[in-house]
């Protein structure tokens, strides 16, 4: 990812000075970066964590000005990632940013006071400070008055009241930076600090800041904010609060899971309908196999996926823009501190019940590490989207038609309970966890809970679209690299299908339909006799005796390997080993008698429901996905938690496989 | 029985409590936050500094977190964390 910001570090002779954007969070930074920037931004990560780095350039007259985007912030003085990252922007010790010649400190007017506190620490790098009052309008609106010029002149650095709705301070702005840049900064004011601890020195801004906006500020004696706690007086209400969280929740499950459902087919499709096209202008030969099952049916199963994940970034950033968020977490902190986890989790593990990897990423708004860790643990249990497929194919093939009590489909329990189980696994984990190795003082849940904003539709979707890049960036690489080294493994020996096989020679122009169908049912049994002579098929021999015991056998194996790329290529795995041609799906017909009719050597039959449901329980615990391991190692940083974390799944999985399938044996089943 | 006496007697003349056994809707003004680590400073840092007016909005449904106005904002905090802060009415 620095590649990319590298090249935007060679010496232009246009870029001549670099600004630093700093804010609180929720102070609207983002409004007024995208306002100053316009679409020239580039979203990338910090050198090595995951905190996102944001840079826009910004005209300012003759000069054209970096703009660099400080992650929000309440302080520079504490422990957390996002303030030591802004601490060494300011410093000038990130590689490949120049030390900031000006600070744009934006400050929402309606909450001044909180938001003036960073403004104090940032006077103290000794870079030239503007301040810009945001929500100015708002402000307003309550009656309030502030004398810009009292407030400038007692700060000792330029204010300018900004709204990027209407333009409004735009070109004060830029007046502002322009006159201050490589003047000598003024510092207002020193805080010294008395005794062993800082705090005296915090206590020592606020009574720099107090001062200040009583000789600035007038105050209308009404309280602001009213409307929010209004509106929280129903959304944060002890029963009425969470009725309407669970009915968001539903609302966005539904919207990720049928909504999505047709682009996701027109992209399966597509991705389909390439590969065809490849295959048919190609040269026949390895080259043309690797691109077309391996590349493009690799990177295509991921991608069927984004839709989904387009819609759950929409909505995440919709809560997030609104205010939302951070009550649905003041909500149910209680509910999470229990597991030891913190409130703000339950977003990255609601939205792991579509993909584990945007929930992965979601957990960055955990401040505490061993909190963040934690909940990255324990993501992939919720059932993902990519399980479905294989749920629907085991109770496609044993269990419809079934009921319990006579009127509930035994599927639909079935599924449920595959939920359940993810979800309880998750609880017991992360409760040892946080009483073992993640074991701390429990982390301060203090969180602002910013007052309801309508959402700017432009930052929302500006979010959604960087979040989402960041996806396919992050899973389609790796997916690239997993998909060819998984090809190979299948496609190597590689038997070319001899002449004889296919019968008497025929020109295919004369073949009829009947000999073309006949044709193809050789290629499937080629197809399969190639997998099963491949290493993947030896692999599938080699662990058979290890998962003999859940009632596996070899071939149940094989797909177990492939389906260690991404769970759904199980589907396609079982088609190819049972012949029936691999673009069968989880519902074909001939798939389902195929897996129901697979005899093993001795004459028995190889499935039955327990085998299934069997299947069905290492398919919830298992760590199959190598796009979410890709993931875990970049969002921790760390190789050594990531294949700890393969590891416990695969053991938890193959144990609680182990327990279903011998305890279900005992029962008789 | 001599000691309960005392502590109620005591409850009733002292008016300095911790922010998270005040009743709800009261305002409160801070006069200590407890403590040197890192949950003290960030308090402070928040604007939970001496003198600062807070009121308690409400607390979460089960009990936990609360909620607490002060500078005109709203901050969630759980009680454990309230404990640390001493106020008087």
């Amino acid at each position: 990812m620095p590649a990319a910001f590298k090249m935007n570090e060679r010496p232009q002779t246009s870029l001549n000075i670099t600004v630093a954007l700093a804010g609180n969070p929720n102070a609207g930074k983002t409004t007024l970066f995208n306002f100053l920037t316009g679409l020239n931004q580039k979203v990338a990560n910090y050198p090595g964590v995951t905190v996102e780095r944001k840079a826009g350039t910004w005209r300012i007259g003759e000069v054209t000005a970096r703009l660099i985007d400080l992650p929000g912030l309440y302080s520079l003085e504490t422990t957390s990632l996002d303030e030591s990252i802004a601490r060494d922007v300011l410093t000038g010790d990130v590689e490949g940013i120049r030390r900031p010649d000006a600070i744009v400190a934006v400050v929402d007017a309606t909450n001044l006071e909180r938001n003036l506190y960073l403004v104090t620490q940032l006077f103290e790098f000794g870079i030239p400070v503007v301040v810009a009052l945001t929500m100015i309008d708002v402000f307003e609106k309550q009656k309030h008055q502030i004398d810009v010029g009292k407030m400038s002149e007692l700060l000792r650095a330029p204010v300018v009241e900004v709204n990027a709705k209407s333009g409004r301070g735009k070109s004060e702005l830029v007046a502002s930076v322009n006159k201050i840049v490589g003047s000598k900064p003024a510092i207002p004011f020193v805080a010294e600090a008395h005794g062993e601890n800082g705090n005296s020195k915090i206590f020592a801004r606020y009574n720099f800041i107090s001062d200040v906006i009583q000789r600035s500020v007038k105050h209308n004696d009404r309280e602001a904010h009213q409307l929010s706690e209004k509106i929280d007086r129903l959304l944060t209400h002890k029963f009425f609060g969470l009725l309407i969280l669970v009915a968001v929740l539903l609302l966005i499950f539904q919207a990720i899971f049928s909504w999505a459902t047709l682009p996701m087919d027109l992209l399966d499709k597509g991705f389909g309908s390439l590969g065809d096209a490849v295959r048919s202008q190609a040269p026949e030969g390895i080259l043309t196999d690797l691109l077309v099952d391996g590349i493009i049916a690799g990177v295509g199963g991921v991608m069927v996926f984004l839709p989904q994940i387009l819609l759950l970034f929409l909505f995440i950033s919709i809560l997030e823009d609104t205010g939302y968020l951070a009550r649905a977490a003041f909500l149910l902190d209680k509910l999470m501190s229990r597991v030891g986890l913190h409130g703000k989790a339950f977003l990255p593990l609601m939205s792991s019940f579509a993909c584990a990897i945007p929930g992965i990423m979601a957990t960055r708004t955990i401040e505490d590490r061993r909190d963040r860790f934690a909940t990255i643990m324990i993501a992939p249990f919720m059932s993902c989207s990519a399980r479905l497929p294989v749920y629907t194919l085991m109770i496609g093939a044993f269990f419809t038609g079934q009921t319990v009590f006579g009127f509930i489909s035994l599927g639909a329990v079935l599924m449920l309970a595959m939920y359940m189980l993810g979800i309880f696994a998750a609880i017991i984990v992360a409760f040892v966890l946080k009483r073992t190795i993640l074991k701390a003082r429990p982390a301060p849940f203090v969180m602002e809970l910013p007052p309801y904003r309508l959402p700017n539709i432009r930052t929302i979707f500006q979010n959604m679209l960087t979040r989402a890049w960041l996806f396919v960036k992050r899973a389609g690489t790796v997916i690239l690299a997993i998909s060819i080294i998984l090809w190979a493994l299948m496609y190597f020996p590689h038997h070319v299908p001899s002449p004889d096989s296919q019968g008497p020679s025929q020109s295919p122009v004369e073949a009829t339909d009947e000999q073309q169908t006949t044709n193809d049912k050789q290629l499937t049994g080629y197809e399969s006799n190639q997998l099963k002579q491949s290493y993947a098929g030896k692999l599938g021999h080699v662990i058979e005796p290890v998962i003999r015991p859940l009632g596996f056998d070899w071939k149940i194996g094989v797909a177990l390997i492939a389906s260690f790329a991404a769970r759904e290529v199980l589907v396609s795995t079982l088609s190819i080993i049972y012949n029936v041609g691999k673009d069968e799906n989880e519902q074909s017909e001939t798939l389902i008698s195929a897996i129901r009719n697979a005899k093993k050597q001795d004459g028995s039959v190889v499935w039955t429901p327990l085998t299934a449901v069997t299947l069905m329980v290492f398919f919830v615990l298992a760590m199959q996905c190598m796009s979410t391991v890709a993931v875990v190692r970049r969002e921790m940083n760390s190789w050594k938690w990531t294949l700890f974390m393969v590891g416990y799944m695969t053991t938890l999985a193959y144990a609680a496989a182990l327990a279903t399938y011998q305890g279900g044996k005992l029962l008789g089943y | 029985m001599c000691l309960d006496e005392e502590a109620f007697i005591m409850s009733k003349i002292s008016t300095t409590m911790n922010l998270s056994n005040i009743p709800t809707g009261v305002q409160a003004r801070v006069t200590a936050v407890k403590g040197e680590g890192f949950i003290t400073r960030r308090l402070m840092e928040m604007g939970v500094v001496p003198g600062v007016l807070v009121r308690l909005v409400k607390s979460a449904p089960f009990g936990d977190p609360i909620e607490v106005r002060l500078l005109g904002y709203s901050l969630a905090i759980r009680k454990n964390e309230a404990e640390a802060i001493e106020v008087e009415l």
